[in-house]
């Protein structure tokens, strides 16, 4: 992931509030940009499987991206491009992901948000909720066996995610073995369908934290200085050795759960009130009024956001899908054990 | 001097983690205390730091072995009883088994699951879930029925880059002994002609190998000479060995202690129809337990599972097609 480097933990020698600040917003427009692309051509029909967008939520996506470093574990979920764009994704992969091209980091056998670089330490989510927290605390548990101190792991999880027993025993774990996991919880008020009075029966989801001994900080998931110097508070004390850090931030899907989704069940008033503002509106105000960038800054970043996601779709719409007469239909790293290549049932030629 | 199967298997997580800094063992009451079956006695006075105690939560147990893996640890997990990686199951299935495939990261773990019935466990500490395991592509299966196997394949599952599933059988525990550990072994993959013979092929693996040699044995008094075959590996399976047998004896019966529907049993016997119909004198036949939750009392259980008396009743029945 070249761009690691280039991006991940840039706000650490930005040598300014501002200029974080804009930093965040840049990534937050092209994954804004992104999104609707992808939108675009799921409505086009270019896209198989679904579109999962993340408006609406990408001041606290991408507060988890920019306070992360190098060597750091990121496992987002479905609504975190931003933060995987701030971690150091390229667009290519979310592209190549989403067009099934053979050239991505999945090569066309997982699809849009199920993408990622274990190695590299963005994990590649599965669609069970709560699954990712353990396995970022397994490479955390790794991390001090190997005595690579000072680096931290971050999950993002929805309030629908908190009611998993996975959610529980992955918290508990972490909280047992003391480990700098920064747990994000982004409630956006609904699971798909499902709204908060449906999901949970205590008055706050911060509320859940003290079970597992831990206190948990609230950001406003509209705000993006508020979710940069939250998530930035509880990354520099994880990484400081304070244990598991939870963040709930407050917010709401601009979107359907999915591209399939029109999202009718939303109450309006959820919309009209505090919690229904754009991040990205709020954050382009703020950019204004302070005047740590101008209209041209800003048009300029959206003209440079719509060119990086069209190049990156003009490149990928040339590359070669999977082919199933290549594909080596094998499930282990063990070649010779694998039962698809030794039984001759197993690996028939694919219908044409 | 002699070595029970439990010692074995304690004994290679013992080398595991002396040979290799990447291996770690973590589990329920597996610290201190030594595991429930004292698989782990020991383990964390003579490796400090390696042998870690777990929250009962099975999920989370094998999602950390999975984030370790993937950051260069060779966990080895322990599940208190196979029955309880039911909890784990997403975990095996979903995270594990899928990793290397979607991502071309190998996932390095070795899940132990202490398997299979013992008198008076009843329906939540007696089952056998190898079948279900081997249905999911990205996984392989272990079922070490003696202690030579019990030690080599147990270091071969640490040593193997892909999640093993390695299915130790209670009932071997304290009764199974052989004079030493084993200095040599098979490759993973190769099943066992344990017992030559010309009249019947059993196939069988775990525990259940004991009770086909001696149904062997019984029926040789009769004049019969069964051929047993050891799996020793359910995924993948060694449909060679299987067909070589049977095209000697022209007979088989498959024996396995879990489940009736699918899994292990029909699966051998699916294979030796599609692929070797031609080399069977009589129709392939397969024993199972019953189709019901394993029961608790011991006269009940006897009646559930196979024993050496079943399968030589089937083996008779089989000879007389």
């Amino acid at each position: 992931m070249l761009q690691t480097v280039e991006r991940c933990g840039s706000h650490n020698v930005a040598s300014s509030f501002p200029e974080l600040y804009v930093k965040a917003f840049g990534l937050m427009l092209l994954s804004r940009v992104l999104d609707d692309k992808m939108a675009a051509f799921y409505r086009a029909g270019k896209i198989q499987g679904g579109v999962f967008l993340g408006r609406g939520q990408e001041a606290l996506s991408v507060s988890v991206g920019l306070a992360l470093r190098p060597g750091d574990v990121f496992a987002p979920l479905i609504r975190d491009g931003a933060g995987r764009l701030a971690f150091g994704e390229p667009v290519l992969d979310a592209v190549r992901t989403h067009l099934g091209s053979a050239l991505g980091p999945m090569r066309g056998r997982d699809g849009n948000v199920h993408r990622g670089r274990p190695k590299e330490g963005m994990l590649a989510m599965i669609s069970h909720l709560g699954a990712m927290i353990s396995v970022v605390n397994g490479a955390l548990l790794a991390h001090r066996f190997q005595q690579l101190n000072g680096l931290v792991g971050a999950a993002s999880i929805g309030d629908g995610g908190t009611s998993t027993g996975s959610f529980h025993e992955g918290l508990n774990q972490a909280a047992v073995e003391h480990l700098p996991l920064v747990l994000v919880v982004a409630n956006n008020q609904y699971a798909y369908s499902t709204p908060n009075q449906r999901q949970f029966a205590c008055r706050d989801l911060a509320d859940k934290a003290a079970g597992y001994g831990l206190t948990a900080r609230h950001a406003d998931g509209t705000d993006l200085e508020d979710c940069l110097r939250v998530l930035a508070a509880a990354v520099e004390d994880a990484r400081a050795g304070g244990g598991p850090q939870m963040v709930v931030a407050r917010l709401l899907r601009l979107c359907g759960h999915g591209e399939h989704d029109d999202a009718h069940y939303i109450d309006p008033q959820l919309k009209q009130s505090a919690i229904g503002r754009d991040c990205l509106a709020v954050a382009q105000e703020r950019l204004l009024r302070e005047g740590w960038a101008d209209a041209n800054a800003i048009r300029a970043l959206r003209l440079n956001a719509a060119r990086e996601v069209d190049e990156a779709v003009a490149t990928v719409q040339r590359e070669p899908p999977p082919d199933p007469y290549t594909e080596d239909w094998c499930a282990l790293s063990s070649r010779h054990l694998s039962e698809g290549l030794q039984n001759p049932a197993f690996s028939a030629p694919p219908c044409h | 001097m002699s070595i029970t199967y439990l010692e074995a298997i304690r004994e290679a997580q013992a080398k595991a983690l002396a040979d290799d800094p990447r291996v770690f063992i973590y589990g329920q009451d597996v610290g201190a205390f030594g595991g429930a079956f004292k698989a782990t006695k020991n383990l964390a006075q003579q490796f400090p730091g390696r042998v870690l105690d777990a929250p009962i939560s099975e999920d989370a147990i094998i999602g950390a072995a999975i984030g370790a893996a993937i950051h260069g640890m060779r966990p080895i997990i322990e599940m208190q009883f196979a029955d309880f990686s039911a909890p784990g199951f997403n975990q095996i299935v979903n995270q594990a088994a899928t990793l290397f495939w979607r991502t071309q990261v190998p996932c390095p773990i070795t899940i132990r699951l202490p398997s299979g019935g013992t008198s008076g466990a009843g329906p939540f500490h007696s089952q056998s879930l190898e079948s279900l395991y081997a249905h999911f592509p990205g996984l392989i299966v272990m079922t070490p029925a003696t202690v030579e196997d019990a030690y080599s394949m147990l270091l071969e599952a640490v040593a193997i880059d892909d999640p093993v599933i390695f299915c130790e059988h209670k009932r071997l525990y304290y009764h199974l002994k052989a004079p030493a550990l084993p200095t040599e072994a098979m490759p993973v993959g190769k099943a066992r002609i344990h017992r030559p013979g010309r009249d019947l092929t059993i196939v069988a693996y775990s525990a259940m190998l004991h009770d086909a040699l001696a149904a062997a044995e019984e029926l040789a008094g009769e004049g019969a000479e069964i051929e047993v075959v050891d799996l020793r590996t359910i995924k993948p399976l060694d449909t060679d060995t299987i067909m070589a047998s049977v095209a000697r004896t022209g007979r088989l019966l498959c024996v396995g202690e879990s489940f009736p529907w699918g899994g292990v049993t029909a699966e051998v016997v699916a294979r030796v129809a599609t692929e070797g119909f031609a080399l069977l004198d009589a129709p392939p036949q397969r024993l199972n337990a019953k189709d019901t939750p394993i029961p608790f009392h011991p006269k009940l259980w006897l009646g559930h599972r196979p024993t050496a008396e079943s399968v030589c009743a089937a083996a008779r029945n089989l000879l007389q097609m």
